[in-house]
């Protein structure tokens, strides 16, 4: 789509900015990246009064143009660089009505830049319940800037914030805030000669951030570097005038304007829910019983859609089987591709569900309240505060625990959590512990309540967040971290969630994931798909003769028959011949060729694995129920000793090596789609195949 | 005194700072030379803390309120 005028939305976090943009734009909106680096771009258009279309762009929140995380960033570059392709023709400030002191200070940086600026007012209906009187007029006035008072959560004002966008001025006719030229004189003069920039503060802009903007060439970030120690230019000490200066401005401004009641007002809606949620005792409990809630609700929500999708995508493969003419083309589209496809989106349930969850914990601003209690805690381990809803999440799945990872501003703090969220048992293990617990573990009671198979999986729960735990204090150690930690934040007022916020949130999330990891989970698939169902030389048309004998036509039935078939081709198929190879590799674990089969098969997904045990054990009936694939696994001997093939030690040592191996096609692509680095999911994928072969051997040596 | 001793409940002034970075992050979130700050509550394991300031609520560890010298 083509728009007439770009519009760029501005504000500090919590100010209702996406509220107004999703107001804005309605559906059509689109996700894309800033070149370059890993903030996603929100844009979406939105038609005018009179006929034009704007596109929108949603810069990340912010506090100040200058930067304290990679999102806030983009902030300054997008507005600045007036050679980009991004560049707005006018700026939408959001203001928060009831803490304008601190949002102005932002509104005043954008101002300077001399963009056409609006501001919104938002939230006016709090504000005025507030008691806060603001001359509205007088306000815009002495700012130079329509102001538009709305309420983006009651879909107040819009239509007027529109009509202001369309009959914007073209230059910017905004008041001076403060005498940006008198905080470093010569340097600002040099810079903007050398440089031929006519506004003084774009040049202040770039004495601070030229080492890290893009649209500079070296030899116009070197010749700032050298003005810079030519007039001993102290960035900090420079950013501290300039932020003195702006708030004399903003508390002047607002002295003239706005009415805020002097008297001491009861205590806040807010702060009593606070004495409860961030109690010393209930607080904690709380938590936890939102957390048992989160995870039983991603567990029992998800299982239903779950089966529906891979029941829609099996009937799909049957029947496209059926209407199609056999032959390796189509079996590579229906059982490679659509196999594939149907493993991506078998997880949308869990990722949507997973992601209402922290839509509406952070919209109700509960999410920084336990960021707030467990900061603490999590900092001894080299982790954050808002580390906990990630690692949470993985017992459910890592892939949408890693995307909700960018609340975490620290780069080490989030670069720790990602390694380590996908240690966390999440639910596609569950089925390989059942089947093995089930295969080794007695079902009785001990101490009258505890169940030892129950035990047994509750064990490989703790165990999981034990091992996430120490591997994150191991990275502490062994990362060096780019920028100091801090934790400046902002405890938002307890509100409300905006719902279609939620349900935004839920579908951009869904949509990100099939677009972005879906590209190498189905390329994955395919690969794994042809290993195991092809075969070296003629092996596999001597399998389909060899069955063709009457001895065995006579003797079996057409179904009995057709298992045995696959399952020798499973044999010596490629995966067949990989896991005789790797068989050397992994026999001191206890794992023989079959299993090897298994780990190779289920590499792109753990799941697999118990399909896989299915086939080579062909399994009778229904091979979805784990029942029947328990029974024949624990019927299976060792040709050799003649003992099973599953005894406790070899079990265990298979759990465990689920427990660390990344077996996850979708969690290494979302990693490297979040870290935009193939570094970061190799080093993952290394240290969990090391720890995953050290805890199997362990395991194996001290149960055999 | 900084402002990491006082108790819930309590005002201060903020006077200075004694941390150049960690102040020009405070002052962009509105803790300013003359701005009166109080604490609102301390986290139940003792840090960080919550205090209210330019009509909002902050939250910064004790490490970073210490760093905020008051009248």
């Amino acid at each position: 789509m083509k728009a007439d005028i770009r519009v760029a939305l501005v504000g500090n976090p919590n100010t209702g900015k996406s509220t107004l943009f999703n107001t804005l734009t309605g559906l059509n909106q689109k996700i894309g990246n800033f070149p370059g680096v890993t903030v996603d771009k929100k844009t979406g258009y939105c038609s005018l009064p009179d006929g034009r279309t704007a596109e929108i762009i949603d810069l990340p929140g912010t506090y100040s143009l200058y930067p304290k995380s990679q999102d806030e960033s983009i902030v300054f570059s997008v507005l600045a660089d007036r050679s980009n392709a991004h560049t707005p023709d006018l700026v939408v400030v959001i203001i928060d009505a009831t803490n304008l002191k601190r949002n102005l200070l932002l509104y005043t940086q954008v101002a300077d830049l001399k963009i056409p600026v609006i501001i919104a007012l938002n939230m006016i209906d709090l504000s005025k319940k507030a008691g806060i009187t603001i001359d509205i007029d007088l306000f815009a006035k002495k700012l130079g800037v329509p102001v538009v008072p709305i309420s983006a959560r009651k879909v107040e004002g819009i239509d007027k914030l529109k009509q202001t966008i369309t009959f914007a001025n073209k230059i910017a006719l905004q008041e001076p805030s403060i005498d940006v030229e008198a905080i470093a004189p010569q340097l600002i003069a040099q810079i903007s000669e050398d440089l031929k920039l006519d506004n003084p503060y774009f040049a202040l802009q770039l004495a601070h951030q030229h080492e890290t903007v893009k649209f500079l060439t070296p030899a116009e970030s070197d010749r700032i570097e050298e003005l810079e120690h030519e007039f001993s230019f102290h960035s900090q000490k420079s950013q501290a005038t300039e932020t003195i200066a702006r708030y004399n401005f903003i508390n002047d401004l607002l002295y003239d304007t706005v009415k805020i009641p002097e008297t001491a007002q009861d205590e806040s809606i807010s702060n009593k829910i606070d004495k409860v949620l961030t109690h010393k005792i209930f607080g904690f409990v709380i938590f936890l019983g939102i957390l048992l809630f989160m995870f039983q609700s991603i567990f029992s929500w998800s299982a239903y859609p779950m089966e529906k999708i891979g029941d829609l995508f099996a009937w799909t493969q049957n029947s496209l089987h059926q209407i199609l003419p056999a032959g390796p083309l189509v079996c590579l589209l229906v059982d490679g591709v659509i196999g594939g496809l149907s493993g991506v989106m078998v997880f949308i349930p869990q990722i949507a569900i997973l992601f209402a969850f922290i839509s509406i914990l952070e919209d109700t601003g509960y999410m920084s309240r336990v960021t707030f209690m467990m900061d603490k805690l999590m900092r001894k381990v080299g982790l954050n505060g808002k580390s906990v809803v990630p690692l949470i999440g993985g017992f459910a799945c890592a892939v949408p625990s890693i995307m909700s990872t960018r609340t975490i501003e620290n780069w080490k703090d989030r670069m720790i959590t990602i390694m380590v969220t996908p240690l966390v048992t999440c639910s596609a293990r569950l089925p390989i512990y059942v089947l093995l617990i089930g295969l080794v573990v007695p079902n009785r009671n001990v101490w009258w309540v505890f169940n030892l198979q129950g035990l047994a999986l509750t064990g490989m729960y703790i165990f999981s967040l034990i091992s996430a735990i120490i591997v994150a204090f191991a990275f502490k150690l062994i990362l060096k971290g780019r920028e100091r930690g801090y934790f400046i934040m902002e405890l938002p007022v307890y509100r409300m969630p905006r719902w279609n916020n939620v349900a935004f949130s839920m579908y951009d999330r869904s949509k990100a994931f099939v677009l972005q990891a879906g590209k190498v989970i189905i390329a994955v698939s395919v690969i794994l798909w042809v290993l195991a169902s092809y075969g070296p030389g003629d092996r596999f048309a001597r399998i389909e003769q060899k069955y063709q004998q009457p001895e065995y036509t006579k003797q079996l039935k057409p179904d009995e028959l057709t298992k045995a078939i696959n399952s020798e081709k499973l044999e010596n198929s490629y995966a067949g011949v990989l896991g005789h190879v790797i068989e050397p590799v992994i026999k001191p674990l206890g794992f023989d060729w079959k299993i090897g089969i298994a780990l190779i098969t289920s590499f792109a997904a753990r799941e697999v694995f118990v399909g896989t045990m299915a086939t080579i054990y062909s399994v009778d009936g229904n091979a979805d129920k784990i029942e029947s694939v328990q029974k024949k696994m624990g019927s299976a001997k060792n040709p050799e000793t003649g003992k099973p093939v599953f005894s406790l030690a070899v079990a265990f040592s298979l759990m465990m090596f689920y427990a660390f191996a990344m077996q996850c096609a979708s969690t290494v692509a979302v990693v490297y789609r979040e870290t935009k680095n193939w570094r970061w999911p190799a080093i993952q994928f290394a240290y969990m195949t090391v720890l995953a072969y050290a805890a199997s051997l362990l395991a194996y040596n001290l149960l055999k | 005194m900084t402002l990491s001793e006082l108790v819930p409940g309590e005002i201060g002034i903020v006077k200075e700072f004694t941390d150049l970075e960690m102040s020009v992050k405070l002052m962009e979130m509105g803790c300013l030379p003359g701005e009166p700050i109080t604490v609102s509550r301390i986290a139940p394991m003792g840090d960080p803390i919550a205090i209210n300031v330019s009509g909002y609520q902050l939250s910064l560890r004790k490490f970073e309120a210490s760093t905020i010298i008051l009248q």
